[in-house]
């Protein structure tokens, strides 16, 4: 793996298999490629504060949420291009993930967890509350317009609107996941995880566990907010009812399925979370959540890396077969 | 004055209702310290059987008393079954573990027993208002229960050599085990009467708020409230706690935030207990050492 032509054919093979759907897919099923883009990146946001911080959230859907909202109702409201919205929405959920920090400081796993799950459950209340109403359209929601592709693009890559958003999700996407795998490989993200599995000892190195907590959750939330615009976006629609304390499980069975503490396993987690619901919704309403809820379990039991975990043994395996690897 | 007294009368019946979840999630935590995020799709699918036991033609008691069975029988299972090969995993797996719990039984609920909004019996309706009218006789009978269910905790806790092994269990495992006490079987039994007291829950709320697989939900987050307010380690605490967010949950809808915020209430009593007061108004302050 260390070998840099490999790593340098790895790179161009992933680009390819992430551009070749642009002309291979349809209409459809194109579209539900870009909510799967979508959905990794929240779902590596999450990753960021429960994965390599070990604060768990379940309210992340309340990010996502903000996000939308922010794009959506300057979008709407104040005519706002596509692209000027995006650091706007990013710096609002940074700042509201930031004050979420704060009370978390003071908890610790199982009540934060409980915090957050409330926080999942009261969202769709607060956003369709009156208050909020002339900008939020209440409980019809706001309608949206996809960018069309600029004239100089089309000249030479003739793409319709629904391809061009595709492309659009894959660079701000591929973007934040750069962005991410450089924060988590560097002194930071040791710092994170350091702070995750012994915060006494992290202390007593001299991390600042409050400001690195709360700056977890900061990042998290812009990511995941992030995604939350993307995909008001790219529905082209945004209501109250799109936000409810599922989108936030749905958020953690992605992690806890495409790995815990994985930057790959984010995008395994995004697939996973878009495309088993679909199967599972022909057998019966009732069946995605009975199937999510199974897989999860039997994840845990068996496999709690994860699909990246199984992936990352599997290498281990090919790659010096007859060693038995370390853990 | 009068519509005050309504509105506070009407707080303290939902109260009871908390207070019974309040109670099951304390329950829970005092046998295995841990808060069950399933504990309402639990009491939701006890309160199924209890109707399919009436319309059975079982009389009211009788499936009353069936369905505790069942569901500690239910609930003892989930911990042998399900709780215990993870018991000394991370609490991210804790966390994943009752997610998928919460997913499984509340889909399987309206998979089995269908979506469309049932009506349940009241084993007391047909009563007058009483007490000046201000309580209707399922209310007041509810909070009768509730209060019975709480006594009848409290002595088993306080006066009966089981309930002494159950706390020695949830205090300190290992001096418990040393002394002959089966630490795995008090657990199991932890979870079974928690079960068995969210299903009283769920069959005195059914009547109000009607039977439906996500009925529990937002009383899940009020009990969660109670609980927390009321102080986690301490039953009786947590029932007073529940009350109180029923009381408050009333009186807020109905002069301050309006019905639709309701839910954001709970939140922000949740909220507010974890960061002024953690260990809530009843509850023992529990140092940490470093």
């Amino acid at each position: 793996m260390n070998a840099s032509p490999a790593r340098f054919l790895l790179v161009v093979a992933g680009l390819a298999a992430a551009l070749a759907p642009l002309w291979v897919l349809e209409s459809f099923h194109l579209f539900q490629l870009t909510m799967a883009v979508i959905m990794s990146l929240a779902v590596l946001g999450l990753n960021i504060v429960t994965g390599y911080n070990g604060q768990i959230s379940l309210g992340h859907g309340a990010f996502f949420a903000i996000g939308a909202y922010v794009t959506s109702i300057l979008m709407a409201q104040a005519d706002w291009s596509f692209y000027a919205t995006l650091p706007f929405a990013a710096a609002i959920c940074g700042m509201v993930g930031y004050a979420v920090g704060l009370p978390a400081l003071r908890l610790g796993g199982l009540y934060l967890a409980l915090v957050t799950f409330s926080l999942a459950v009261a969202v769709p209340q607060l956003l369709k509350h009156k208050a909020l109403e002339a900008w939020t359209g209440g409980v019809q929601g706001l309608f949206l317009m996809k960018p069309d592709p600029p004239r100089w693009l089309t000249s030479v890559l003739p793409l319709n609107a629904d391809q061009y958003m595709y492309l659009n999700v894959l660079i701000v996407s591929g973007i934040c996941f750069l962005l991410a795998w450089n924060l988590i490989r560097g002194r930071i993200g040791r710092a994170l995880m350091a702070t995750r599995d012994h915060p006494t000892a992290a202390e007593a190195m001299g991390m600042d566990i409050a400001a690195l907590k709360t700056g977890a959750f900061a990042v998290s939330a812009m990511i995941t907010g992030v995604a939350g615009a993307l995909s008001a976006v790219a529905v082209e629609f945004v209501a109250p009812d799109s936000f409810t304390f599922l989108l936030s499980i749905t958020f953690f069975v992605g992690m806890v399925v495409g790995g815990v503490a994985s930057i790959l396993g984010s995008i395994f987690g995004g697939l996973f979370v878009l495309f088993v619901p679909n199967i599972a919704e022909s057998i019966s309403r009732a069946a995605p959540g009975v199937i999510y809820g199974m897989i999860l379990i039997i994840f845990l039991f068996l496999l709690p890396e994860g699909f990246a975990g199984l992936v990352r043994r599997l290498l281990a395996k090919l790659s010096s077969p007859g060693n038995p690897q370390p853990k | 004055m009068e519509a005050f007294l309504l509105q506070l009368a009407a707080g303290i019946a939902t109260g009871g209702i908390y207070a019974s979840v309040a109670l099951a999630i304390v329950m829970i935590y005092q046998a295995t310290h841990h808060v069950n995020f399933a504990q309402g799709e639990m009491a939701t699918l006890s309160t199924f059987i209890a109707l399919t036991m009436i319309q059975a033609g079982l009389p009211y008691w009788v499936a009353f008393a069936g369905t505790l069975v069942v569901s500690f029988v239910m609930g003892a299972l989930v911990e042998r079954l399900i709780m215990r090969p993870v018991q000394h995993a991370p609490i991210l797996t804790h966390v994943g573990v009752y997610i998928g719990m919460l997913l499984i039984i509340g889909n399987m609920t309206g998979w089995v027993f269908g979506y469309t909004i049932q009506m349940f019996p009241s084993p007391f309706e047909g009563g007058k208002p009483m007490l000046g009218g201000l309580f209707s006789s399922h209310q007041l009978g509810s909070v009768v229960v509730t209060l019975a269910v709480l006594i009848l905790v409290y002595l088993f806790f306080t006066k009966t050599s089981l309930g002494l092994a159950m706390r020695a269990a949830a205090y300190n495992p290992r001096s418990a085990r040393l002394v002959g006490i089966r630490v795995d079987v008090m657990l199991a039994l932890g979870w079974g009467l928690a079960a068995a007291i969210g299903s009283v829950a769920g069959m005195m709320v059914a009547p109000i708020v009607f039977l439906d697989p996500n009925m529990m939900l937002g009383i899940l987050l009020y009990a969660f409230a109670g609980a927390l307010l009321g102080g986690i380690d301490n039953p009786p605490g947590a029932v007073m706690g529940g009350f109180l967010v029923g009381v408050l949950e009333n009186l807020a809808g109905a002069y301050i935030v309006g019905t639709d915020l309701k839910l954001t209430v709970a939140l922000v009593i949740i909220i507010g207990v974890l960061v002024l007061k953690p260990s809530g108004l009843f509850g023992r302050v529990v140092f940490t050492r470093v």
